[in-house]
């Protein structure tokens, strides 16, 4: 039976923690603030004999991508950590990931994008990359940043699967604050992530393959990308599975999208990372208040789970969406946007506004949320319409 | 023309005290008040790093760039237009290593412009970790198990590379930075100049104190011929590696190592620099006497 113990750590330190304990044979990884100190605890611990782990210090990380694409390639366990520029520098090589195939696990500590330049949190280094091909799990605290991570390793690794996988934290406020988590013993921890059998490796001397060869016109790349999008959908099944064989171990819920108040709400906020805890603190509020706010956390982005969300809000008279990043030009940001789309079957239409809110590390104060849900009841006794491109707190 | 302080905006550095940068920004500064260079004749531009942060300390036509890629932008700039005299600011991760290409190319096409390195060995805005001009062996907390490489040799590299200008200064000797300041941003050409910069809060290896026991001048060494490309190379040679090393055991030479006048430059060779967009359309034209001709 699983033994944890609770721990008061960063989210960072507990991300690097359970690196450790999924035992990967290959990190290649370049620093950036806020995902530096993944990285660097990871060094200590491979330091100290704790991980027997090929920890390679590269210049830049599109080699460091590129190392780990080499290495996965080769039939490695392999992970890495990067934000923001990074994530940017990697474009290429995430790509090559996913369409060859490369189970490899990222820490993502999300940071806004240059320019101009800020280090601080917002969900537009990993939105940037959301057609990349890539599971992506966003955390709204340090203990779900430490639970997704070991959830990815199964998730990546499903012979079903097969894809890469982005776990997203909160640059700063997840990253770098102490939060109180419960970590799991090695051991079990070992025996969820099992031995990974890799296939078609490179170092398969008796099977020489080529990875990544030619499949130009006329080739099978149309065929390709199918594959992929069949993996992407397959993935939905593994994630429920491995999230709910998590559960049984770790003894906390997972869904790909997690609600609260939503079985008699009136108005409802579609959220994902650290802001859901402030949403759900204002939500609590305004409930002994009597109005029926629920929230609805999305955990999962790629595959995006519409179906449950659609039933999430099954019901709700008005619906805004928080997005964390621009989508410049569309209807919305990139949440508003899945979000508005997994509505259209529905059979009443419900009216969607969308926030943009918190780039670059602007505050999210509580009184903005109130302000969402003040809008909400508006809109839901038709008082009001739902208004585009709010910049939530804007100067 | 700008004095030193009008170089200054209303920021104050958020340098550390005591870093090499503060010696670095004002030998740039009163480099470019002596040089008497007129504010449109010149342009700035940063890499990211705590070098790059200079681009906020800085008042001046300016360019803060990404990690690694001011040369490319310092690039376009000077290309835009010739007429302007390009500096570029740089770390020693962000020029030589993530963006160490750029350093190889724009060597090779000997372009005019000034690069400045900050060179302290070490990542300082990230705290603390190695870079490519980390000794062997050092630990940092990217690197517990001490660095497994050797260190990037940019005076070497350069050298080898044909570069016009290469020199290395010393940011605890702000006379002598300033006199290859002065002649890296006259020479024409693509000038290199790696300064030894301490980073006093993550480097504690190599200290002000450690390059004073260490660091002595070319231009002091009895025989030494800076048009000397072989001389130059075995002297970078002889010298980048032993940061480990004790004083009396070797030292580390600063000043020109290299110098060439009159080899073309990269702007000599495009024809269409000869007469540069920006003057083709300083002047609206009047082109009513032109449409007369076709009847109005
Ligand atoms: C693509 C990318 N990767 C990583 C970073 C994070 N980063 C900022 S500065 C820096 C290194 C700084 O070292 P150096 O270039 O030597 O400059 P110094 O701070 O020492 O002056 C890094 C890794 C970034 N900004 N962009
Ligand atoms: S960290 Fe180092 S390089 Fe950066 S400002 Fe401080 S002393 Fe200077
Ligand atoms: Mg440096």
């Amino acid at each position: 039976m699983a033994t944890q113990k609770t721990v008061s750590a960063t989210g960072n330190a507990v991300v690097a923690d359970a690196m450790r304990q999924c035992k990967p044979d290959v990190m290649a990884a370049y620093p950036i603030t806020p995902q530096t100190t993944i990285v660097e605890e990871f060094a200590g611990f491979v330091a100290k004999g704790r991980v027997h782990t090929e920890y390679v210090t590269v210049e830049s990380e599109h080699s460091a991508m590129s190392a780990c694409v080499g290495a996965s390639a080769a039939g490695a366990r392999v992970m890495t950590a990067t934000s923001s520029q990074g994530l940017a520098l990697m474009w290429e090589e995430l790509h090559v990931a996913s369409g060859m195939r490369l189970p490899i696990v990222m820490a993502n500590a999300n940071r806004a994008l240059s320019a101009p330049i800020n280090i601080h949190c917002d969900h537009g280094d990993a939105m940037g990359a959301r057609d990349a091909g890539w599971v992506m799990l966003f955390a709204e605290t340090a203990q779900e940043a430490y639970d997704n991570t070991i959830m990815a390793t199964r998730i990546a690794e499903n012979p079903a699967v097969l894809l890469p996988v982005m776990s997203c934290l909160d640059g700063f406020i997840t990253t770098h604050s102490i939060d109180r988590v419960d970590v799991l013993d090695d051991e079990s921890v070992a025996e969820f992530v099992g031995e990974y059998a890799p296939q078609n490796a490179l170092l398969d001397i008796d099977q020489p393959v080529t990875h990544g060869a030619f499949a130009g016109l006329g080739g099978p790349f149309f065929e390709f990308k199918r594959a992929q999008r069949d993996a992407m959908e397959r993935s939905r099944e593994v994630i429920s599975s491995v999230g709910a064989e998590y559960s049984e171990l770790s003894g906390r819920p997972f869904g790909a999208v997690e609600s609260w108040g939503m079985e008699d709400a009136d108005v409802a906020i579609v959220v994902i990372g650290s802001t859901a805890g402030n949403v759900r603190h204002v939500a609590r509020q305004l409930r002994a208040e009597g109005v029926k706010a629920g929230i609805v956390k999305v955990r999962v982005f790629r595959p995006f789970p519409y179906a449950e969300l659609a039933a999430a809000l099954s019901g709700v008279k008005a619906v805004a969406v928080l997005d964390r990043a621009e989508s410049f030009g569309a209807e919305g940001g990139p949440l508003f946007l899945e979000v508005r789309s997994a509505l259209y079957d529905a059979e009443t239409r419900v009216p969607v506004a969308g926030y943009i809110y918190g780039l670059g590390g602007s505050d999210v104060r509580l009184e903005l949320i109130e302000r969402v849900y003040s809008d909400l009841s508006d809109i839901a006794a038709g008082t009001a319409q739902p208004g585009g491109f709010v910049y939530l707190g804007a100067r | 023309m700008p004095k030193v302080a009008d170089f200054e905006t209303a920021l104050t550095p958020t340098w550390c005290p005591g870093c090499g940068n503060h010696a670095m920004w004002r030998a740039l500064k009163e480099t470019l008040e002596e040089l008497e260079l007129p504010w449109t004749d010149f342009a700035m531009v940063w890499g990211i790093g705590c070098h790059g942060n200079g681009a906020d300390f800085f008042r001046c036509q300016g360019f803060h760039s990404l990690h690694g890629r001011a040369l490319p932008v310092a690039t376009g700039i000077a290309l835009s237009n010739p007429d302007l005299k390009v500096i570029v600011e740089m770390g020693d991760g962000d020029g030589y290593g993530i963006g160490g290409n750029h350093f190889i190319h724009s060597v090779r096409r000997n372009i005019d412009m000034t690069a400045i390195f900050h060179n302290n060995q070490i990542y300082g805005l990230t705290t603390g970790q190695a870079s490519p001009t980390s000794d062997q062996f050092m630990k940092t907390p990217s690197t517990p198990g001490g660095v497994i490489e050797e260190p990037v040799n940019p005076v070497g590299v350069a050298v080898a590379q044909g570069a016009t200008f290469v020199a290395r200064g010393f940011a605890g000797d702000i006379p002598h930075l300033k006199e290859l300041y002065k002649a890296a941003i006259q020479h024409e050409g693509f000038a290199v100049v790696d300064v030894f910069q301490p980073c006093v809060t993550w480097n504690k290896m190599n200290t002000f104190k450690w390059f004073r026991d260490r660091v002595y001048k070319l231009e002091e060494l009895e025989g030494y011929d800076v048009t000397d490309r072989t001389m130059a190379f075995e002297t970078s040679m002889k010298t980048f590696h032993e940061l480990t090393c004790a004083p009396d055991e070797c030292k580390v030479p600063i000043g020109i190592f290299y110098r060439e006048e009159g080899a073309a430059t990269y702007q000599d060779d495009l024809p269409q620099l000869k007469a540069p967009l920006y003057k083709l359309a300083e002047k609206p034209r009047d082109i009513s006497k032109t449409l007369e001709s076709y009847g109005g």
